[in-house]
């Protein structure tokens, strides 16, 4: 073996150990994410990467992606990327405004930003995402109208974009409970994803998924494989497995993580999914893509046929021009998008 | 039967019933050690989770004395005031009762009431100081209120405690030797009183019953002289851990008939049962027809299963005598049932069995004592529901009911549980000291200040040191107006309530916005209206949800975000479409749940 890092050697052997877990099929994306991949040396991806093709098969045309820092790349560092065959960058951008990134304490500066983002398409990466916040205390709707054409100018093939969310715990949280800062209501966040929407589609980028949004033929595929009911092998601290199932997750704490395999111990938790949860599931995050949910697939999956189990809620849906039907596949309008999970609950099964 | 003993343990709130009960059932070997465990006989979930005792629960014992074995029926009674009807069929069925006190709080208001209820029924009283074990126990003190109080020797009054056994062995003698062995002729016609039933969904209806007179043999034709319906008693037995069955029973004895009969209204609480081709000529007088303090609609979630509710209401009531209802509709809820409870604990408590032991979900609407609304024409209507009140120009004047409320308090919160009566609209009607340090005021108060949650406050202000007991008095004339809520303009009805004037204004603030903290936000705004008459005194608006999804859903956040869906799917069935509002359960309850 050849690192010394405690962590990346257990994940080496995690590979070795999970090497059936996706049942020998051929492995169509590799994501480096979670933290800060894009710190990791080049002899340490390459281990990876090697650990991963050792242990299965990797179809040549693989989409890999590393996520980036902006203040983690220079020239240097994208060639070393690109001679390791890294085909995508997930660089988290966030914001072009110097005052969002200082609120959402980024180490990036906005001219970093772009700096990056050029300087990735000139050493031959032609598959970038960036993500973009929205409802941003402070952020005006002329702002944000403008992070999205910088966006746009940028040329790059596509964008996530998510809102602040303030959640308990967090320190936007306590310090909204303070009164010291103000979640942006509702119907302005609404405006801000709307305008993005429209002025993506405008430009050629359009919406897959609630949060997605990619040039033709360049959707991720890697995220679509979770809402796809697609299996998928998590490696590393924290990192989820999904097998049709059942899902897990690994343990968190880095040296908790390592030390399992060390000493041999269990490094996940699991949880079995029963038929219900595996339909809550599907719908769940099939409603989230603008593909939507294919109903004969619920008919033969799940025994259920979905339209005429819910004929006042469907009714009440098409009232309110939130679902459109193509044959068999049932998918969200603009509108049900927005409000995707609340629709998605209503279709829920519930065992008690 | 001159070795039975029938009786009853009978005490104020948590002053040791079930607990001492306990220790009995162990000393006579009724229960093995493996199955005791603390309060054995509160075997109901709620009663457990809660820890108070809210069934009467009837076990047979057997003790040897003297060479002689003797049978003895226990009754555990319930301590809480909403649930003293329990206790006063219990008495029904005694010779004795054992008045439990404890050693460190000495008499208190149910200790009283309690105690007369024993005696008016010739109860022998055995008293006996509880919680000895206690650092904190007042023996001489309270023996001596005992004393005052029944007018017993300070030797009758037994020293125990439930925790250590201490005095379980005088209890046992005192119960053979001091409670008389029941009367009655084995050879007799058979008369016996029905006081309690249960339905069981495997066996149809287990009816409980004490016998006067005769025998009851299994296989017998039986008939019920009040609803004169015929059976064959398919088996019959004793209460013990559990239902042993016999194949005779005679005089003197408490026991369980099983007659395969499924439907509720069959049978009823007070009958007497006798045989079918040698009936008692009198039936024994029955129980008092429970007066209800408070009203409430109870009605479905989902309304389609308002036969179901009506089907899990009587059955519930064979098990709770004091629960009474009738049919009622509501505009905004549809058809449910307009209940009468003994008190707001009885309340929740039937709510909550609805929705364990009969799986129904059901929206309990904001409670209202009965008031009498006089029209001009000089007639009277009597209320149990503020949207029967008549148009306020026809009517002259409206009554409320009062009570004489007796409260026991320790000589130092006198001063604040004062101030919280006359908040209350109370007046001081009297002020005896009992002993030094221990005070009863007598106070009149209108019952709809008192149901409430004035128990809780008593509670809170006199950090436990005081207790209360009440008896209606009479009507009085009163100032109330009717506060209604109005959703988008609409009144629901079921969200009205009766207020006194002084109150109006306030309670309608706080009661919108309670609700705007209740009601989930929708897909439409929804304005929150609190009136009286045509003035609108309160408005809240809750805004519209336009946007209902979480950014991110990769790996890791997917089952959780789905078991957060489950969840809201789950709060969802329990909410209740008003208009086209989605009202949760609890909304309908705001008005009490102004202070949380
Ligand atoms: N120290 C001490 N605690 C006791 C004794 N008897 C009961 N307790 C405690 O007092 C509390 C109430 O006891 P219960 O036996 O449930 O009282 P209860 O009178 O049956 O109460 P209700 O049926 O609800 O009226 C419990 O926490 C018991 O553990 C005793 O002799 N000594
Ligand atoms: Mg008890």
């Amino acid at each position: 073996m050849k690192t010394k890092d405690p962590v990346l050697k257990a994940m080496v052997l995690e590979f070795q150990k999970q090497r059936d877990y996706l049942n020998k099929e051929r492995i169509e994306t590799i994501y480096f994410g979670g933290g800060t991949p894009s710190l990791l040396e080049e002899h340490e991806i390459q281990l990876l990467l090697d650990a991963a093709r050792e242990n299965f098969e990797v179809s040549p045309t693989a989409e890999v992606t590393m996520e980036c820092n902006p203040d983690d790349l220079n020239p240097t560092k994208l060639e070393e990327l690109k001679r390791l065959g890294i085909n995508r960058l997930s660089i988290g951008i966030q914001s072009f405004r110097d005052e969002d990134l200082k609120l959402m304490n980024r180490a990036h500066k906005a001219n970093e930003a772009t700096r990056c983002v050029r300087e990735a398409q000139s050493a031959g990466f032609d598959n970038i995402t960036i993500d973009l916040i929205y409802a941003i205390p402070n952020l005006s709707q002329e702002a944000w109208i403008k992070n999205v054409d910088q966006a746009i100018a940028l040329g790059v093939q596509h964008v996530s974009s998510y809102c602040l969310t303030f959640e308990d715990g967090t320190a936007f949280g306590k310090w909204v409970n303070a009164g010291s800062m103000h979640q942006v209501e509702d119907d302005e966040a609404s405006e801000q994803f709307l305008t993005l929407v429209e002025r993506l589609h405008d430009a050629g980028i359009e919406q897959y998924e609630v949060s997605n949004f990619a040039r033709k033929g360049y959707e991720s595929k890697h995220n679509s494989a979770y809402w796809n009911n697609t299996t998928y092998l998590g490696i590393g601290p924290s990192a989820h497995s999904f097998n049709g199932n059942s899902r897990q997750w690994n343990v968190a704490h880095n040296v908790r993580y390592s030390k399992a395999f060390a000493e041999g111990l269990n490094w996940y938790e699991k949880e079995i999914l029963t038929p219900a949860a595996q339909f809550n599931e599907y719908i769940m995050t099939g409603l989230r893509t603008v593909k939507g949910i294919d109903l004969g697939r619920i008919r033969d999956d799940f025994n259920i046929d979905l339209a005429s189990a819910n004929v006042e809620l469907i009714q009440g849906m098409h009232d309110r021009k939130e679902v459109i039907f193509a044959g068999d596949q049932m998918s969200l309008t603009k509108k049900g998008l927005l409000r995707a999970d609340a629709i998605a609950s209503d279709f829920f099964i519930i065992e008690s | 039967m001159k070795n039975t003993r029938n009786f009853c343990i009978i005490a104020h709130i948590d002053h040791g019933k079930s607990t001492l009960a306990d220790r009995l059932l162990h000393k006579t070997g009724t229960i093995s050690d493996r199955d005791l465990q603390e309060q054995t006989l509160d075997d109901m979930d709620i009663e457990r989770e809660r820890g108070i005792t809210i069934k009467s629960h009837a076990i047979q014992m057997k003790h040897s004395a003297d060479g002689e074995e003797y049978i003895l029926n226990l009754i555990d009674t319930p301590g809480h005031v909403d649930f003293s009807y329990e206790v006063s069929r219990s008495i029904a069925a005694c010779e004795g009762a054992l008045l439990i006190v404890d050693a460190s709080q000495g008499i208190e208001a149910q200790t009283i009431s309690n105690l007369y209820l024993a005696i008016e029924h010739d109860l022998e009283i055995i008293p006996i100081l509880n919680k000895m074990d206690l650092d904190s126990a007042n023996p001489e003190e309270v023996t001596d209120q005992i004393v005052d109080l029944i007018g017993c020797s300070p030797d009758d009054v037994i020293p125990a405690s439930g925790k250590t056994g201490m005095g379980v062995d005088e209890i046992l003698h005192a119960i053979i030797h001091r409670i008389k062995a029941p009367v009655g002729d084995p050879n007799g016609q058979l008369q016996a009183m029905v006081f309690d039933s249960v339905y069981n969904s495997f066996r149809g209806i287990i009816a409980y019953y004490r016998i006067m007179n005769g025998r009851l043999k299994k296989g017998d034709r039986i008939k019920f002289i009040n609803t004169e319906r015929e059976y064959y008693a398919d088996e019959i037995g004793v209460l013990g851990m559990g239902l042993i069955p016999r194949t005779m029973l005679e005089a003197g004895n408490v026991g369980y008939i099983i007659t395969g009969v499924k439907d509720a209204k069959e049978i009823k609480v007070g009958d007497t049962l006798t045989l079918s081709n040698d009936p008692c000529k009198t039936a024994i007088k029955g129980f008092e027809d429970v007066k209800p303090m408070v009203f409430a609609g109870i009605y479905p979630v989902d309304t389609e299963e308002y036969e179901e509710l009506r089907s899990s209401m009587e059955k519930l009531q064979l098990n709770d005598a004091s629960l009474v209802f009738e049919p009622e509709s509501s505009a905004a809820l549809g058809f449910g049932f307009r209940c009468g409870f003994l008190g707001m604990l009885h309340m929740e408590i039937i709510q909550e069995r609805l929705e364990r032991e009969f799986a129904m979900t059901v929206i309990t609407t904001v409670p209202n004592v009965s008031y009498k609304a006089y029209v001009k024409n000089g007639t009277m209507i009597e209320l149990h529901n503020p949207s029967d009140m008549p148009n306020p120009s026809s009517m002259d004047y409206i009554e409320e009911p009062y009570i004489v409320a007796q409260i026991i308090s320790k000589s130092e919160y006198v001063g604040a549980v004062m101030t919280l009566c006359i908040e209350k609209r109370g007046e001081l009607k009297n002020q005896v000291y009992l002993t030094s340090n221990r005070v009863e005021l007598t106070f009149e108060m209108p019952l709809g200040e008192v149901v409430f949650d004035f128990y809780d406050k008593l509670k809170t202000v006199s950090r436990g040191y005081a207790s209360f007991d009440y008896f209606t008095a009479d009507y009085r004339k009163s100032d109330l107006v009717k506060l209604d809520i109005m959703l988008n303009g609409d009144p629901v009805d079921a969200l009205s309530a009766l207020i006194h004037k002084d109150h109006a204004f306030d309670l309608g603030k706080r009661i919108c916005l309670k609700l705007k903290q209740l009601i989930p936000r929708q897909q439409f705004m929804i304005a929150l209206q609190a009136s009286i008459g045509a003035k609108i005194i309160a408005r809240e608006t809750i805004t519209a949800v336009r946007k209902d999804v979480t950014a991110k859903c990769y790996g890791g956040d997917i089952s959780r975000k789905r078991k957060l869906l489950e969840k809201q799917k789950k709060g969802k069935k329990r909410m209740r479409q008003v208009g086209r509002i989605e009202v949760p359960q609890e909304a309908f309850l705001a008005v009490l749940k102004l202070n949380d």
